[in-house]
């Protein structure tokens, strides 16, 4: 019995400390990136371009600007299309055809996104022949459609069918009951699912490796190549120079500030909702 | 205007939108083919100069346009397998802490922080790789390893700091959360009722553990891991940063290495020819292919034994 008792006690204190110790890499990461990025960060770094090597100041809000740009215009692509993708699974689709589009979403998702990045490059840049912000913008927009798609299906999945009922019984037809109710109905966690995929997104860098490439100057154009933060970051974090590793950091400061934002915020509007 | 639209012509609209959604599916999924079908003739001239040889020569040389992605793949398999034996455990034990043994309020508080971690943008995990996580393995890892396992040729040789463990660390922290919540995901599927029936016979919370949650959750467990593996073999940027980028084969794990998904980040936008380039396709198929394989393998076990999640 003691035997027992002894290891139950040990198991329960090995399980209690490895949940703690979990926490340790997140805890370092952050407050390292905190440390060492509020020592660089300040106001010039949102506002101005970057420096050649050896001059002091200098920013990254062209890139800061670029990754909005690029998230943006994969937003508008993906996110609809996410939406309507989901809504076909799971109030539409029940036969090969949807089985089908349900594991390409699933594959889809697990697809390392320097391939992705690859099939921007593929889609994209070889028939323009040159490195744009068009496809950075479908690189992130392909990261972005299968986690919409996914979210939106498993919160329509969600409702019952008694409601579903009601807005037929009322005289509405499968189209409105889609829109008028469970879209409507669902924005909250649909919104959910968007943003998380937009935090997701912004945080990527391989897939624009090749496709948005990156740039030294403020950028509007579709065709053109456009800097944003990741890259910037990977740039400046594998160069030699002190200045730029410190820029680096800053940059990690900004974008973490950006991704964990966002996916604290969501969350923690849901649980209010809730 | 959404609404009138369908008022004046109830059934015809209804229909032509449903019909526009499936051709959207059907759209999408035929794009998916595309893209598979434009990698292969990316990676066409590859795939006939070098063939399945490929896949187990060492040389990879742009200059002398030889190429072989052994050192690629042994790359991959080695971080990606280091990875899931560090990680494994430790996500066992936490999702059970979270689950089973602490309060449900911490839990959830807990789950939410497990989580933050998969949401920090990979390439901050390779920064802090390179500047925090690197000197600490070649200051406190590798000493500690040489002095305990140095007769193993793994962890002989010089540490720069950066290389294959160092890589493989960055991977199991970064997978922690896959594994974790899955797991989590498993064990919510088991009844109450099973639980307290161990415990009436006179369990231990240990006991109860082995024989009501663990043994049940065998394969969903085996399931979530190899959903981990998946994301491992498929991670780039923090592993291109932190594990030196080089195509040498070595025994050791100090030494620095390379992975599939590393070279082609760093050799895609400035590859020097046109055999580079299709290699480089080449090397994208062939991750493809296996992570296409890990994860269907993954969903097929968690189809086959866990009907219930």
């Amino acid at each position: 019995m003691i035997r027992r008792r002894l290891k139950n006690y040990l198991f329960l204190s090995l399980m209690t400390f490895s949940g703690f110790a979990v926490l340790v890499p997140l805890v370092l990461i952050v407050s390292y990136v905190i440390k060492m990025g509020a020592s660089s960060f300040s106001w010039t770094f949102l506002t101005h371009l970057p420096t050649p090597v050896g001059e002091s100041g200098g920013g990254m809000a062209h890139a800061i600007l670029g990754t909005l740009y690029l998230v943006g215009l994969g937003g508008l692509l993906a996110i609809p299309l996410g939406i309507i993708l989901g809504t076909y699974l799971s109030e539409v689709g029940k036969g090969w055809m949807a089985r089908f589009l349900r594991h390409a979403i699933d594959l889809l998702t697990g697809i390392p996104s320097i391939v992705i990045g690859i099939f921007a490059y593929i889609l994209v840049v070889v028939p323009l022949k040159h490195f744009s912000a068009l496809s950075g913008g479908i690189a992130l927009g392909i990261i972005i459609l299968p986690i919409v798609t996914r979210t939106t299906e498993e919160i329509l999945k969600l409702v019952s069918n008694i409601t579903r009922e009601a807005g037929l019984a009322l005289g509405l037809n499968q189209v409105q009951v889609i829109w008028h109710i469970l879209i409507k109905g669902n924005r909250a966690g649909i919104f959910t699912g968007v943003v998380l995929a937009i935090s997701r997104a912004a945080g990527e860098t391989a897939p624009l490796l090749f496709t948005a490439f990156g740039n030294s100057y403020f950028s509007h154009s579709l065709m053109e190549p456009m800097a944003s933060l990741p890259a910037q970051i990977y740039t400046y974090a594998t160069s030699p120079f002190e200045e730029w590793q410190a820029q680096a950091w800053a940059g990690s400061f900004v974008l973490i500030l950006i991704v964990l934002g966002l996916n604290l915020s969501t969350r923690f509007f849901m649980r209010q909702k809730s | 205007m959404f609404y009138n639209l369908f008022c004046r012509h109830k059934c015809r609209h209804d229909e032509v939108i449903i019909l526009g959604m499936r051709i959207l599916a059907a759209t999408i999924v035929l794009l998916l083919v595309l893209l598979t079908v434009l990698l292969f003739k990316l990676a066409w001239p590859a795939i006939t100069k070098f063939g399945i040889s490929f896949l187990w020569e060492v040389r990879w040389n742009p200059i002398n346009e030889v190429f072989g992605a052994l050192a690629f793949i042994i790359g991959t398999l080695t971080t990606s397998f280091l990875a899931i034996l560090i990680s494994t455990p430790l996500s066992i034990s936490v999702s059970l802490f979270i689950s089973e043994i602490c309060p449900k309020n911490i839990g959830k508080i807990l789950g939410v922080f497990v989580e933050m971690i998969a949401a920090v943008p990979s390439i901050v995990f390779g920064l802090w790789g390179i500047f925090s996580l690197a000197p600490w393995v070649q200051d406190v890892v590798t000493p500690f390893l040489k002095n305990t396992l140095g007769f193993l040729p793994f962890f002989q040789g010089p540490s720069y700091g950066i290389g294959v463990l160092t890589a493989s660390i960055i991977l199991a922290i970064m997978i922690t959360p896959t594994i974790c919540s899955f797991c989590r995901e498993v064990f919510r599927t088991i009844p109450e009722h099973t639980k307290e029936a161990a415990l009436a016979i006179g369990s231990t919370r240990y006991e109860m553990i082995k024989i009501a949650v663990l043994r049940p959750s065998f394969s969903g467990m085996i399931g979530g891991v190899v959903l981990g593996l998946g994301r491992a073999l498929g991670e780039t940027m923090a592993v291109a940063m932190v594990i030196g980028n080089s195509p040498r084969l070595s025994l050791s794990l100090f030494a620095p290495g390379t992975t599939m998904a590393s070279v082609i980040a760093n050799e895609y936008a400035e590859a020097s020819n046109a055999m580079h380039m299709a290699s480089l396709g080449y090397v994208a198929l062939l991750l493809l292919v296996v992570t296409l394989v890990v994860n269907g393998f993954a969903r097929f076990i968690i189809w086959k034994w866990s009907p219930k999640i």
